[in-house]
């Protein structure tokens, strides 16, 4: 059958897609889940309107996002069994439990709290109601936590023996522990939370940029610039780390992957970082190489001069250990992918970061240079200086327009980690050609994969408007209800006690309905 | 009893679990053309079940995930062998999900038109579907020694299994009903009473061709106590619901769906998807299963877990215990300006 339409290609499209779309509300639904939770505390604590008027306007964003991220998540729950079935009859004994666990414990805990946080505005005292978001925020980091470690046994199968039953080899779970707290795992969260606090840091201060350009929402959009742009720097600080951590954990379980990523192609000692690279993949060498020497073993090993194995000796090595064959991944795809996630990533983390300072409140700030609640924030360079008005706009204008790139980013790391261990679905145990479902046709497969496709499509088309019209309505009016949360579960409002007989009490419409 | 067959209870459990709380909500989006006369009434039966239906369809994602993690087999030749009408409910039940929330951040007339219609079909075409699906699961389909499906889209449409599907469409549209009357107050209340006597019947006589079908070709003493107690149930919640006992009534409906669950799984053991080709090659507690090991994690999660997501639901449930009607709608245009 022709490769480009074999029912192997297109399960891996059907599931690259609807993975990488799936994962775009992903790290937003983490971080603004957070953030709203931690701005409906800030009112909780103080009582000050603008942080009921930002959880309200975030919150949305977040609901708008979140649903989205809920039923595209429905279909990765069922996917294994429809698509890859091989697989997840040889993998379920280890695999299954951790996506079990995930739905029992973080699915039921976010869908039922968001719930609760929707339609609970007037049925919950307001630390109540608060605690429930938080709960949500809590529901999305274990669901995170669970599927990151099932996918960490994908990465590097641990705590498992091949066994045989009914003359078929499957993997049986020895050790349960291993497969939830093994060190993939662990540097894998790390990597994808920070990278979460990143991507909603950065669409934080976009938005609150858009409206502060256009002077309005002053007071509300100034803290959130704030809470944005700290939230993107420690953002930026803890992936920094977790990626330099999980670059030296993937040098030493998967060199290939990491390899590719530089378009290494043979053994170096030390190793250069590669800046670009046009290579030819059939040869086995680069073309065009731009290069800064010795990074690269540095970055893998903390060592100018180590050896850095080169992907036709790891190739030459697989075929010694599991049989003739390819097992390289497709290398410009690893090489690029692995850029474009740094580089979207890293726009980012540099205007955040410099953000950051330029809009300081007092922090070594002249008095006359600083601005109040209701001011759009000065940019200044240092004590009395300010940042020339030219380069003041370009942030502004940067600063807003990336507010996706570390969204863009993390979708290119996950292409990046997927395609760079193949190929293999299970490193080093079982091979993505042998994991597909023998008994779904090539007629399935192209229906479902076109299906989804357009149907995610134009979902798309109308949850990216849907969230322009929130963002440019900006965050709402309060009423009387909203600043008189009730004092007791699914009690009156407080507001509304004595002058209003229980009759009509019992008439007023719901604060929030669909 | 051995861990594996605790885990076919436990999956049992979930899906009963599933189709009694979803089997209501699917029931209201279909109702939303059968009951609602306009669109407030629309809004009053949606809001019925605005802040628990996430929480409802979770069960579903816990016994996919439940199956895949005890009985990997299990999961793997279902999901692939149904894999059209699988694909059909995935559909649904994304396009569902976003027409709830996204339906009423739109004041535009066909916006909300457009999602109306989706979350009546959305609700209509899964109902039917997950009958058909354990229609054939208990009747048995086309697996071969490699406990592969091979089987097509057409062999899962047969009598046995359409009817299955209009037993649950109509269970759970009557089941929603009872519901529906539960939660509203003034006229939508009144014919949802009147309704849901006209749905009883017509489900009794579905379901009783079905179970008395299911009883014949695979029943034992248990399935046909199991029956009996779904019939009753069925009748006594009719007779309920004429009384104008909602709370009993639906007390009684669930039991209906507890018990019919109840009945299939029990005709279905220790088989979990039989062949119609071969009975050797049928998946069983034991073929389909995963280790030993591996339940036991499993158990001592659920043990844990299932409680206190049953004590949270249950509480969510309490505080939106105040029926809703036409006067709790604010207005049609955006909702949410307070939110």
């Amino acid at each position: 059958m022709d490769l480009a339409l074999a029912p192997e290609t297109l399960a891996r499209w059907q599931f690259g897609i609807t993975t990488v779309y799936h994962f775009l509300f992903v790290p937003l639904t983490i971080s603004l889940a957070a953030l709203t939770a931690i701005l409906e505390t800030a009112w909780v604590r103080t009582g000050k309107e603008h942080y009921l008027r930002a959880t309200k306007f975030w919150g949305k964003l977040f609901l708008i996002n979140i649903a989205m991220g809920v039923v595209t998540g429905i279909v990765q729950e069922f996917q294994f069994g429809m698509n890859w079935s091989d697989y997840s009859r040889f993998v379920g004994d280890v695999f299954g439990a951790p996506l079990a666990f995930e739905a029992l414990i973080a699915f039921f805990f976010e869908s039922t709290f968001i719930g609760l946080w929707i339609f609970g505005w007037d049925k919950l005292p307001k630390k109540l109601h608060c605690a429930t978001i938080w709960m949500v925020s809590i529901g999305t980091v274990l669901s995170a936590y669970f599927i990151i470690a099932a996918n960490a046994f994908m990465q590097h199968p641990v705590g498992y023996k091949i066994a045989e039953r009914d003359g078929v080899k499957r993997a049986e779970l020895t050790d349960f522990a291993k497969v939830l707290f093994q060190e993939t795992t662990l540097v894998n969260f790390f990597h994808v939370i920070a990278a979460s606090i990143l991507v909603g840091g950065a669409f934080m201060t976009g938005i609150a940029i858009f409206h502060l350009r256009k002077k309005q929402h002053t007071r509300t959009m100034r803290m959130s610039l704030r809470v944005g742009l700290v939230t993107a720097f420690v953002g930026t600080l803890l992936t920094v780390i977790s990626a330099d951590t999980l670059g030296k954990v993937m040098y030493e379980q998967q060199p290939m992957k990491m390899s590719a990523a530089e378009a290494l192609w043979e053994s170096e000692k030390p190793a250069p970082f590669s800046l670009f690279a046009y290579g030819d993949v059939a040869k086995g060498h680069n073309e065009v190489a731009i290069e800064i020497p010795g990074v690269l073993s540095f970055l893998a090993k903390n060592n100018f001069s180590a050896e850095i194995p080169g992907i036709n000796d790891l190739n030459k090595e697989a075929q010694e250990k599991f049989g003739p064959g390819d097992y390289r991944p497709n290398i410009p795809t690893a090489y690029w992918s692995y850029r474009w996630m740094i580089g979207f990533g890293g726009v980012s983390m540099v205007l955040c970061t410099v953000g950051l300072w330029l809009t300081r409140r007092k922090f070594w700030l002249a008095p006359e240079h600083r601005t109040g609640e209701d001011d759009v924030p000065k940019l200044m360079l240092t004590k009395n200086k300010e940042l020339a008005p030219r380069l003041g706009t370009w942030w502004w204008r940067l600063s807003q327009w990336t507010l996706i790139f570390p969204l863009i980013g993390t979708a290119w790391g996950w292409i990046f980690t997927e395609t760079g261990r193949q190929p293999w679905v299970v490193y080093g145990v079982l091979k993505t050609e042998d994991a597909v479902s023998p008994g779904v046709s090539q007629g399935e497969v192209l229906t479902s994969l076109i299906v989804f496709t357009l149907i995610y499509a134009i979902l798309a088309v109308i949850e990216v408007r849907l969230l322009l019209k929130y963002v440019r309505k900006g965050p709402p009016e309060l009423t009387e209800a909203d600043l008189n949360p009730p004092t007791k579960i699914g009690g009156p409002p407080g507001g509304a006690s004595a002058d209003t007989d229980a009759e009509a009490e019992a008439d007023r419409p719901m604060a929030f309905s669909y | 009893m051995e861990l594996h067959d605790v885990w076919f209870v436990l999956i049992a459990v979930l899906w009963t679990g599933y189709f009694f709380l979803e089997g209501f909500d699917f029931g209201v989006g279909v109702l939303t053309k059968l009951l609602a006369r306009d669109r407030t009434e629309k809004r009053v039966l949606i809001n019925t079940i605005g802040p628990v239906w996430d929480g409802n369809e979770v069960w579903l994602l816990t016994a996919g995930g439940a199956t895949f993690a005890a009985f990997p087999e299990w999961y793997a030749t279902l999901f692939s062998g149904f894999y059209l009408p699988l694909l059909i409910i995935l559909l649904c039940l994304i396009i569902r999900g976003v027409a709830f929330e996204y339906r009423a951040k739109r004041p535009e007339e066909r916006w909300q038109t457009n999602w109306e219609h989706a979350i009546f079909w959305s609700s209509l075409i899964p109902a039917v579907l997950w009958g058909v699906a354990f229609g054939n699961i208990v009747r048995g389909v086309k697996i071969d020694a490699h406990k592969e499906y091979v089987g097509n889209f057409w062999d899962l449409l047969n009598p046995y299994s359409i009817l299955g599907g209009l037993v649950t469409l109509t269970l759970f549209t009557f089941h929603g009903t009872v519901f529906t009357a539960l939660k509203t107050v003034g006229d939508i209340r009144m014919r949802a009473r009147r309704l849901a006597l006209v749905l009883g019947l017509v489900t009794a006589v579905l379901a009783l061709g079905f179970l008395i079908w299911t009883q014949a070709d695979n029943g034992d003493g248990k399935s046909l106590a199991a029956m009996i107690v779904a019939v009753v149930s069925l009748v006594a919640a009719i007779g309920a619901i004429k009384l104008g006992r909602e709370g009993w009534s639906f007390a009684l409906s669930g039991l209906t769906i507890v018990a019919a669950v109840a009945m299939l799984f029990l005709t279905l053991f220790p088989n979990v998807m039989p062949s119609s080709l071969n009975e050797d090659w049928s998946l069983t507690v034991t073929n389909a299963s995963s280790t030993p090991y591996t339940l036991k994690i499993m158990t001592w999660c659920a043990g844990i877990a299932t409680p206190v997501v049953l004590l949270y639901q249950s509480w969510t449930y309490w505080v939106f215990r105040k029926r809703i009607g036409t006067q709790h709608i604010a207005s049609d245009v955006p909702a949410d300006a307070a939110h």
